[in-house]
């Protein structure tokens, strides 16, 4: 299967267990099932091509420019992290199934998990960098929601901040380490990073991408010191905890120091780096394990132990260490998962996961019983099972590690890790299962469903098996590995076996298994000691830093945002100003080259009223229905310039879009109060005038020089006048521009402006249903009502216009391409046919006689756009490709047919629907409060047999 | 011609911040308007202004104002409305909420008025 399928699956299977919810939850659970195993079998299908040793890709460009491309590779590497993500995600699946209660939304916490899923399939087939940020950022942000997804708990929610707080800071830094990576190579692949080794040791930018990139991998993979949020997350639901922080989430930081090992390891950073810090949490987390009295608790320890473990192998930089590392992590994956769910079946059962209260559930729970035994004593590293395998390979490893010039410094600290590790192995089993049987525990603890205890059984199998019988998973673990090592380091000649001779290794595992079972032996001492030991808490630390910053926001922001708008504006507008005034005194302004043009009579007086009416708005905006006349006169000024100045299509524009947002205005002002009231003091009216008056000055200044200069670079207009007929088959070339050339973008604008409708709508909905459509409905007019509402002769008048309307919108439409006009223009003048129906004939009379609501024609016109955009493919060209011809119907003249016309329809059904429907929810409001609304269009009318009395005032 | 243009910009965009600067909500959206119809002028001159060209290809005609800044402004215009109208919504909506149509944040007790009505 290719492997965009396999990575594509978990995505798109996400919206399965969502839609599956209503038909149950083992329909719920079994879709998510079939998902997975699709993408596991699609993975086994590459299978032989791995074994064969070859990599398998699979690419699609996708921003070839910035390097950006869905670049997938498979190789041993990945594919052996890819078959645990699959494959133990099946167990979990199942497992999932049984533990979730009635209560928990099932379709939910699979939609998660698939996410989840998907994106760490993503993270270890990723060939290109910085696709693989983008599954790692996924990754941060499913994980949040699958931690946090019982909602109700606040552990839960805090674990799940937490977690994406450290990964999420780890992953920015880990953005910066890889982008100076791929400056480094010059590419952002994968594969060509991995060939250039010395390239990159040598820059001097190695060490801050060295350091960057192990911020992500260490917080990813909870290495100290950022192991503290691991723990946090157990507040998740076990099938999650058993997933994330045994085969997945965390083993992210540890795939991606293994994928970037041939290229980062063997020098001096990465060595004392990776090493000292694995060290320090192998032997942190399982002293800390150790005391833990939640078994989930204990087990989170023990992960951030093991991680430890495999992130100082592979900072050893020997093949060996990678080797024992590549083994370890299919090891640890396989008896972590199996304790974590096997937790899970005790909680589940004993209704308690706290081991002070269990004790004696050997007899009571047999089954359970061997699973943990099994895997706790695989993680002990008791021989003839696979722990102890790996452990030995990682003393051998620790044995010849020189770290800060001590022999004894790397052996002596693994051997105690592994002591304190042997110690909780043992104490899981003895505290939990041996001892007498309790008559106190919270819910009388038997062993499960077959549903619950089988998935971890199946995980005991390779523990056994690989434990037994070593060789069978040795070819396994040297393919992984040579993927690990690529060209880097040859590959190590030693095998996996359990005896290897009476090497130090061995008498370390000795002493450390001993060691364990001492420290069983002396725990209560221990631990009162332990207890008695003050410690960080590196939850109250935490804590304490997300509020120190909450704080420091606070200052810095509270001052500046106190919800004043007013204050905003204004510092804003000196803001601007200001840069402004620093940009044009520091910058330099070259001659004029346009020639002043003399000024015509008809424009100056125009001018006199554009400036009469701006400042009597200024000193007469107190009168809100004066301002607003004035303002009329101001747009009508506009496209009388725009007229003037050689802009027909931007004349009719604003003079239409002037009637509309008029009436719109009035629609308002009819609910709002008539006057504003004198509130702002006469030195914080002279404060507004000064910013107002900079602000004139800034505009007239910039841009009385830009109009006598030639643009910084030279226009493209050139291209849209000599192409306007030949390519786009239309002579008014705005229109051109905007149907044909620019198409893309009106097809955006036309979306902004529905949306804008659809949200006044939406407000209007809202509104009305609330408290306020019950104001409304008992509100009474402030002003005195006219006595005709819908007077006869503007009634008849309208109807009479309207085809007249309709004829001049069609010309004004179909002209458009070679005259002024187009779609916009004709949608706005049909747009303004139908107001004056609805204001002279009432809105009930008027909404009875239209058979389409505006939301269709909204959306008629957004697909009759989007699809003549998308015909274009059909004929392989680029989306808004246009063409035209031209057509010879006897007796009529030629004509032209364009597609850039039907793209035009689309724009005019969008804009009709979206005024008018901004204005119908306006009048819906004054409708519900001036009710009775009558059916009659007229008030008088003669050929009524009882003409209704006219309504004086209310 | 174009000192007329320029000071026409520059007195709408002064009356328009003035207005923006007002305490209700009714005058700031005639500010909004009126700034709007400043930049739009604004960006139109951008393609520089010429008298009896305009962008319509004809026979035996070689001089065309440009296109291009008539073409964005076009539907710069039609879009304002659609912001125009969401404004609006919103401050009438709020209006009706809560029969106050000031444009900040109210203080809540009567003693802290200073800060909200200077």
């Amino acid at each position: 299967m290719s492997l965009f399928f396999i990575v594509a699956l978990p995505f798109f299977g996400a919206l399965l267990p969502g839609l599956m919810n209503a038909a149950g939850r083992s329909a719920t659970a079994g879709v998510t099932f079939t998902v997975t195993l699709a993408a596991f079998i699609g993975l086994l299908t590459n299978l032989p091509a791995i074994l064969a040793g070859e990599v398998v890709m699979a690419r699609i460009d996708w921003m070839p420019t910035l390097g950006l491309n869905f670049t997938l590779m498979l190789d041993g590497l990945g594919f052996f992290f890819a078959l645990l993500i699959l494959g133990i995600g099946l167990l979990i699946i199942a497992y999932a199934r049984q533990y979730l209660s009635r209560d928990d939304h099932m379709g939910e916490f699979f939609t998660y998990l698939l996410l989840f899923q998907g994106a760490m399939v993503g993270i270890v087939l990723s060939d290109n960098i910085l696709l693989l940020l983008i599954f790692w950022e996924l990754t941060s942000l499913s994980s949040f929601l699958l931690i946090g997804y019982w909602k109700h708990l606040p552990e839960g929610r805090q674990g799940a901040r937490m977690a994406l707080t450290v990964t999420g800071m780890g992953g920015l830094a880990m953005i910066g380490g890889m982008l100076i990576l791929g400056q480094i190579v010059g590419s952002y692949d994968l594969s060509v990073i991995l060939q250039n080794r010395e390239l990159i040791q040598a820059d001097p930018l190695y060490v801050p991408a060295l350091i960057l990139i192990l911020l992500g991998c260490f917080t990813k993979s909870a290495q100290f010191p950022f192991h503290f949020w691991l723990p946090h997350a157990m507040a998740a639901p076990t099938p999650v905890s058993a997933y994330l922080h045994s085969a997945t989430m965390v083993k992210a930081g540890i795939f991606l120091m293994a994928r970037m090992w041939p290229v980062l390891s063997g020098t001096t950073e990465w060595f004392v780096i990776v090493t000292t810090a694995g060290l320090v949490t192998m032997v942190l987390g399982a002293v800390i394990a150790l005391f833990k009295h939640d078994l989930k608790a204990l087990l989170a320890f023990s992960t951030v132990s093991h991680l430890g473990l495999i992130t100082m192998l592979l900072g050893t930089g020997t093949a060996f260490g990678a080797m024992a590392a590549v083994f370890h992590i299919l090891n640890h994956a396989t008896f972590k998962a199996a304790l974590f769910m096997s937790a899970g079946i005790i909680d589940h059962e004993a209704h308690t996961r706290d081991i002070r209260r269990l004790g004696g559930l050997r007899t009571l729970m047999p089954i359970t019983f061997m699973i943990v035994s099994l895997a706790a004593l695989s993680m002990a590293g008791i021989p003839l099972l696979n722990g102890f395998l790996s452990k030995e390979m990682m003393l051998e490893e620790a044995n010849h590690t020189v770290l800060f010039n001590n022999p004894w410094f790397v052996p002596v600290l693994a051997t105690i890790g592994s002591l304190f590790s042997a110690a909780y192995c043992f104490r899981l089993i003895g505290h939990v299962f041996f001892g007498p049987v309790r008559d106190d525990y919270p819910a009388k603890p038997h062993d499960p469903g077959a549903g619950l205890w089988l998935p971890p059984a199946l995980l005991i199998i390779p523990v056994v098996v690989i434990g037994v019988a070593p060789f069978l998973a040795e070819p396994f673990v040297r393919l992984v590995t040579s993927a690990v090592l690529g060209n880097a380091a040859e590959m190590p000649s030693a095998h996996l076996k359990i005896w290897h001779g009476l090497v130090p290794a061995l008498y370390m595992s000795i002493i450390a298994v001993l060691g364990g079972l001492v420290m069983l032996a002396i725990f209560k001492p221990a631990l009162r000691l332990w207890e008695g030991t003050p410690r960080p808490e590196a939850k109250v630390i935490f804590e304490a830093i997300v509020e120190g910053a909450v704080k420091l926001a606070k200052v810095l922001i509270l001052p500046l945002h106190n919800g004043a708008f007013t204050r905003y504006a204004a510092i804003g507008t000196i803001t601007i100003v200001g840069a402004g005034y620093y940009a044009w005194t520091t910058g330099t302004v070259g001659l004029p080259t346009y020639t002043v043009q003399k000024a015509d009579p008809v424009l100056i007086s125009g001018w006199g009223m554009l400036v009469a009416a701006t400042i009597g708005m200024v000193f007469l905006h107190r009168n809100r229905f004066l301002s607003l006349i004035l303002m009329g006169i101001v747009g009508l000024m506009v496209s009388i310039g725009f007229v003037f100045l050689s802009a027909p299509d931007l004349a009719m524009t604003q003079f239409t879009v002037e009637v509309v947002t008029i009436i719109l205005l009035l629609l308002a002002l009819n609910f709002l109060p008539n006057a504003t009231p004198i509130e702002s003091s006469v030195l914080r009216r002279m404060r507004d005038a000064g910013v107002a008056i900079a602000g004139g000055l800034a505009s007239f200044a910039i841009a009385y020089h830009y109009m006598l200069r030639d643009p910084v670079s030279a226009s493209i207009s050139e291209f849209h006048l000599a192409n306007s007929y030949k390519g786009g088959g239309g002579t008014n070339v705005v229109n051109v521009i905007l149907v044909d050339f620019r198409g893309f973008d009106t097809f955006g604008e036309i979306i902004v402006l529905s949306i804008a409708a659809l949200l006044i709508y939406a407000l209007t909905e809202t509104l009305l249903r609330g408290p306020v459509g019950a104001r409304l409905l008992n509100r009474k007019p402030d002003q005195p009502q006219a006595g005709g509402v819908h007077p006869m002769m503007m009634v008849v008048l309208t109807r009479g216009i309207m085809p007249v309307v309709m004829m001049v919108g069609f010309y004004i439409f179909l002209s458009g391409h070679n005259e002024p006009g187009g779609g916009f223009i004709a949608g706005l003048i049909v747009s303004i046919g139908v107001v004056m129906q609805y204001m002279a004939s009432g809105f009930a009379w008027t909404s009875a006689r239209l058979k389409y609501p505006y939301h269709g024609v909204i959306g008629a016109g957004v697909l009759v756009a989007g699809f003549t955009g998308i015909g274009s493919w059909f004929v392989d060209k680029p989306f808004l490709t246009s063409d035209f011809t031209y057509v010879r119907i006897p007796p009529f003249e030629k004509f032209e047919l364009a597609t850039a016309a039907l793209f035009d329809l689309g724009v005019f059904l969008s804009v009709v629907g979206a005024v008018m429907l901004s204005l119908e929810s306006f009048s819906r409001l004054a409708r519900r409060a001036e009710t009775p609304e009558s059916l009659h269009p007229m008030d008088i009318d003669p050929s009524r047999d009882d003409p209704k009395p006219v309504v004086e005032g209310a | 011609m174009e000192l007329l243009l320029a000071s026409a910009i520059g007195i709408m965009t002064a009356a328009g911040i003035y207005l923006v600067l007002r305490l209700r909500t009714f005058p700031v959206i005639l500010g909004i308007s009126l700034l709007t119809y400043a930049v739009n002028v604004f960006l139109f001159t951008s393609g520089r202004v010429a008298i009896g060209a305009p962008p319509v290809l004809r026979d035996n005609v070689t001089t065309y104002t440009d296109p291009l800044p008539q073409a964005l402004v076009l539907t710069a215009i039609v879009i304002s409305f659609g912001m125009t109208a969401v404004v609006v919504m919103i401050g009438l909506g709020a209006f009706l909420g809560s029969n106050d149509d000031h444009v900040d944040d109210q203080p809540e007790t009567s003693d802290d008025l200073s800060e909200g009505q200077s």
